[in-house]
């Protein structure tokens, strides 16, 4: 039986009706249109489908949208400028190449935002614990690295 | 990978909570944190009828400290657990287990009492309750009762608990005042973040000559549910915790042991490293000690 739900996702207030088993990952890519999310392994061990709920990072695969009754959610999308150029984070992904197919890339800006979000000059040891709950199989890790040292210091810099 | 069907309440109340799993009986399940039991409904291992969210019951939630004990009601956030004041001064060893339990995103949603209630014997909080042997509070229709961990966790993935129960709330002993205490926990894992193959953990509080007046461990991986090595702790009672004393000691566990082999790691393995890994945890633990002394 569906049931109504009401959200704020990247601002703005959504409300819906969606079956308790829908996970918050299905209701964003499948309700909402909300394409940005990932889903891979849709079991909480790839990290892909994080987003922020109330600003902190979480798995989107691991939360029933019910759950999400009254929380602010927010995505990848949820991540650029006013305008809708790419954020200051999105930019330095891009800046040092921080991905290759590409899969990984919307979990771990939602990871590395987190970490900004507490840390403004975080040593690579904290970049790699924060991001450690997320996988990427093509780059080895290295250009993400570097393309959240970048935007620290872009951060610090505004 | 998907989820069956279920309906879903969300009470505010503790009494709501246990008279709805009191009326669904054995078909229903409490969600606290998710982090476990989401995974284990997308593979249809367990098929609740009725999920029972916890998290709007504001009694479950925080962690508070009277005279004799550390109280973590169940839901808290393992996350927030890490960033206690009160869990850093006076359980230091649930803090220092903390970052080895799952990931930063996992920790933000996964809770204290849901990691207990799981029952999985690889899980960080469950060495640690066990080390510190901890008092668990139930709570059903028919009444509370509390049991302490040993009780608690009969065997892998078991516990004590009914179906119709609730856990309410986990209740520490606050580590001495008068002492050095320092705690470290240890692990063998595949990646960080990943089940551990092996977990110890060690608190220890040193009297200003350097003594250990206080010495609480815990072993994990080695046993089918994680132990506390009462034997080592007698043996290093008292003592400098030298070296050689304490490279003696571990091996007190060694009948103990009862390791299995897995994929990840022979029962042999496991039956060598514990000890010395224990032994690294209370050196280490030791160390850190010593340097606040000075």
């Amino acid at each position: 039986m569906k049931r109504a739900v009401t959200l704020t996702i990247n601002g703005e207030a959504i409300s819906s009706e969606i079956e308790p088993r829908t996970t918050l990952v299905d209701f964003l890519r499948e309700d909402v249109m909300l394409t940005g999310t990932h889903v891979g392994c849709e079991h909480g061990v790839c990290g892909a489908c994080s987003v922020l709920l109330d600003g902190t990072p979480i798995r989107s695969c691991l939360l029933f949208a019910i759950q999400a009754e009254g929380h602010e959610v927010t995505t990848v999308e949820g991540l650029v400028e006013e305008d809708g150029s790419l954020g200051l984070l999105q930019d330095s992904f891009w800046e040092t190449h921080a991905m290759q197919c590409g899969y990984c890339t919307p979990g771990m800006l939602i990871a590395a935002y987190g970490l900004l979000a507490e840390s403004a000059d975080p040593t690579e040891a904290e970049i790699r614990e924060a991001i450690s709950g997320n996988l990427c199989r093509c780059t080895g890790y290295v250009q993400i690295v570097d393309a959240v040292r970048l935007a620290a210091a872009r951060m610090r810099q505004q | 990978m998907k989820a069956a069907t279920f309906e879903y309440v969300r009470p505010t109340h503790i009494d709501e909570v246990v008279s709805e799993l009191a009326r669904a009986g054995t078909d229903a399940r409490i969600i606290a944190g998710g982090q476990s039991l989401v995974p284990m409904m997308a593979m249809r291992l367990v098929r609740p009828e009725l999920l029972v969210d916890i998290n709007h019951v504001s009694e479950l939630t925080g962690i508070g400290k009277n005279n004799d004990s550390v109280c973590v009601r169940a839901a808290t956030r393992q996350a927030d657990a890490g960033r206690s004041e009160i869990i850093a001064r006076v359980v230091p060893m649930l803090a220092a287990a903390v970052p080895f339990i799952g990931h930063n995103q996992t920790r933000n949603r996964g809770t204290i009492g849901g990691s207990l209630a799981h029952g999985d014997p690889t899980a960080e909080v469950l060495l640690v309750a066990m080390a510190l042997g901890v008092t668990l509070d139930l709570r059903s229709e028919k009444g509370e009762r509390s049991v302490n961990i040993k009780d608690f966790a009969v065997a892998p993935m078991e516990t004590v608990m009914e179906e119709d129960e609730c856990l309410v709330a986990a209740r520490f002993q606050p580590a001495p005042t008068d002492l050095r205490v320092t705690a470290v926990v240890e692990e063998v894992a595949p990646r960080a973040g990943d089940y551990a193959i092996l977990s110890v953990s060690a608190e220890i509080g040193l009297d200003l000559g350097g003594f250990c007046r206080h010495l609480r461990l815990g072993v994990s991986g080695a046993t089918p549910v994680p132990f506390r090595p009462h034997m080592v702790e007698i043996a290093l009672a008292d003592s400098l915790l030298a070296d050689d004393e304490v490279d003696d000691a571990v091996h007190l566990i060694d009948p103990v042991l009862d390791p299995e082999s897995d994929v990840q790691a022979s029962a042999a393995y496991r039956r060598r490293v514990a000890p010395g890994l224990l032994g690294r945890a209370i050196r280490t633990a030791r160390d850190r000690a010593v340097v606040s002394l000075v």
